[in-house]
């Protein structure tokens, strides 16, 4: 376990050295944040909507006390939006999907000797192929997070408005009342974490590829399993942080 | 010239190259033969620093490649064009753009004066017009011509071919010699071929240095090494049943 931790952190300290022109990256930066973002917005937009509506039947369902005045109920839907779902839940479901997809890409390019190739023209591999992938998950994980948290709460309004839980007029009430800008902060802060976590844990899955096609599977669930467990942790440690 | 002086590599205290030395010399086609795990495919990472001997050295054109950081290496790795087993060739870029990735990397060389390059690469490898498909799209002969374009492309003094004949059928694999062979006389390259191949060690074969078990057991030509009476390399080339046959007299 330590040794694994141990060359996470030389892998991480290889992004930075020996970087190549600034014009090298920005392409592939914009690359990877069209990969790694634009192509996340329609996952990340169902499962926002989705969530913010069941969050919204739910907690109507649950509060059925005549002294709770009902506006409580997107109150509700509004913080655990904005401090859990449109972060953490998020990008538990982009470790899935962009973790995956790092790891896989990098395991097949080390077994198919394509990193040896950049390595044997002078190119430090590490950094050319993940500061960019590491850069834009920093970059387009915050993005992803406010649209997050804003159709989260817009799927909530749907559904309390359509089913007739609530009263649209209460709806916005009480996302207005008693609101705390700094918890939209604590998202975005929560967001770039996590894509700095989800990008080089599961780079580092994929370029400590050994082997063959089994092997590549293995570090996909691997950098899926280790992103999770990680997002989790920095989770907490935010939340016992930032609250 | 590359000289390679007193390799040793182990894997979990397993000796895979053991005090293996030899000179690659320029303009001269070289090949590094044996079995399949003696070692050929180490010996050729510890040369192309990819994999770093516990002792020994690699020396090119008297230069110590072991000697000083990555930064210090450059020079040398811009003269070295590397083939490797499956073409490594980058699936998410085109043919030309895979040939031309190491123009746009290490050279300050216009758009057009790459292109120029990389159409001259393609037209010497036979591969003309085929810069816009995908990898995904070409066969596996013409995966390796293009890794040998690539090879080529930054006019390199050593080249170095990892099993250029894997997965491809005899007459293809004769075509990828005689282009391997006629690129090193060309462009007078110091050239080290590993391979296990009979049609290869005879035909391309100016140099040929033998491995088993680790260790260097031979050291020859195309023409020597028929007549050689090594017990395991004998075993190695007259396994084919046609060279077996040959010697026998029938």
């Amino acid at each position: 376990m330590l040794s694994v931790i141990g060359r996470y952190l030389i892998f991480l300290g290889k992004l930075f050295t020996r970087r190549e022109s600034l014009k090298v990256y920005w392409k592939r930066f914009i690359d990877e944040c069209i990969g790694i973002g634009v192509s996340s917005v329609f996952i990340v937009a169902i499962v926002a909507v989705f969530i913010g509506a069941v969050v919204c039947v739910q907690t109507r369902a649950n509060l059925v006390s005549p002294v709770i005045p009902v506006y409580v109920v997107s109150n509700i839907v509004r913080d655990m939006t904005l401090l859990e779902l449109s972060s953490t839940f998020m990008c538990v479901v982009l470790a899935g999907k962009v973790g995956s997809n790092i790891a896989g890409e990098l395991g097949t390019m080390k077994i198919t000797e394509q990193i040896d190739a950049l390595e044997v023209m002078g190119i430090n591999s590490a950094s050319y192929l993940v500061l960019p992938k590491l850069l834009a998950a920093v970059f387009t994980f915050p993005l992803l997070a406010i649209i997050s948290g804003f159709l989260g709460i817009f799927g909530g309004y749907l559904a309390g408005t359509l089913s007739g839980i609530i009263t649209p007029e209460d709806y916005i009430y009480g996302i207005r009342y008693s609101f705390i800008p700094f918890n939209v902060f604590i998202s975005i802060i929560k967001a770039i974490v996590f894509g700095f976590l989800i990008s080089t844990i599961s780079a580092f899955q994929g370029y400590d590829t050994r082997g063959g096609a089994l092997e590549v599977g293995q570090a996909s669930t691997s950098a899926v399993t280790n992103s999770c467990i990680a997002v989790l942790i920095a989770d907490y440690l935010l939340a016992e942080l930032l609250t | 010239m590359i000289e390679i002086k007193n390799i040793s590599k182990s894997f979990n205290d397993r000796m895979v190259l053991d005090n293996v030395s030899g000179v690659f010399k320029k303009g001269e086609t070289s090949l590094v033969i044996g079995a399949s795990g003696t070692g050929k495919s180490v010996l050729l990472k510890c040369m192309l620093d990819l994999v770093r001997p516990e002792a020994g050295t690699t020396l090119y054109d008297g230069r110590d490649f072991y000697v000083g950081d990555e930064e210090d290496k450059k020079d040398i790795r811009r003269e070295m064009g590397v083939l490797f087993q499956g073409g490594a060739l980058f699936d998410s870029k085109t043919v030309h753009e895979n040939i031309q990735f190491p123009l746009d990397m290490l050279t300050e060389m216009g758009e057009g004066e790459k292109k120029d390059r990389v159409e001259f690469c393609l037209q010497r490898v036979g591969l003309e017009g085929t810069g816009g498909r995908m990898p995904s799209e070409i066969s596996g002969g013409m995966k390796k011509r293009v890794g040998i374009a690539r090879a080529i492309v930054m006019n390199p003094k050593y080249l170095f071919c990892d099993e250029p004949n894997s997965g491809l059928d005899p007459l293809t694999s004769i075509k990828i010699d005689e282009l391997i062979k006629e690129i090193t006389d060309e462009f007078e390259i110091t050239t080290v071929v590993i391979t296990h191949d009979m049609n290869s060690v005879l035909s391309i074969g100016d140099k040929i240095m033998f491995l088993h078990k680790g260790k260097k057991l031979w050291e020859g030509n195309s023409q020597t090494i028929m007549g050689d009476t090594v017990p395991e390399l004998e075993e190695f080339v007259f396994c084919n049943k046609a060279l077996s046959l040959m010697r026998a007299g029938r």
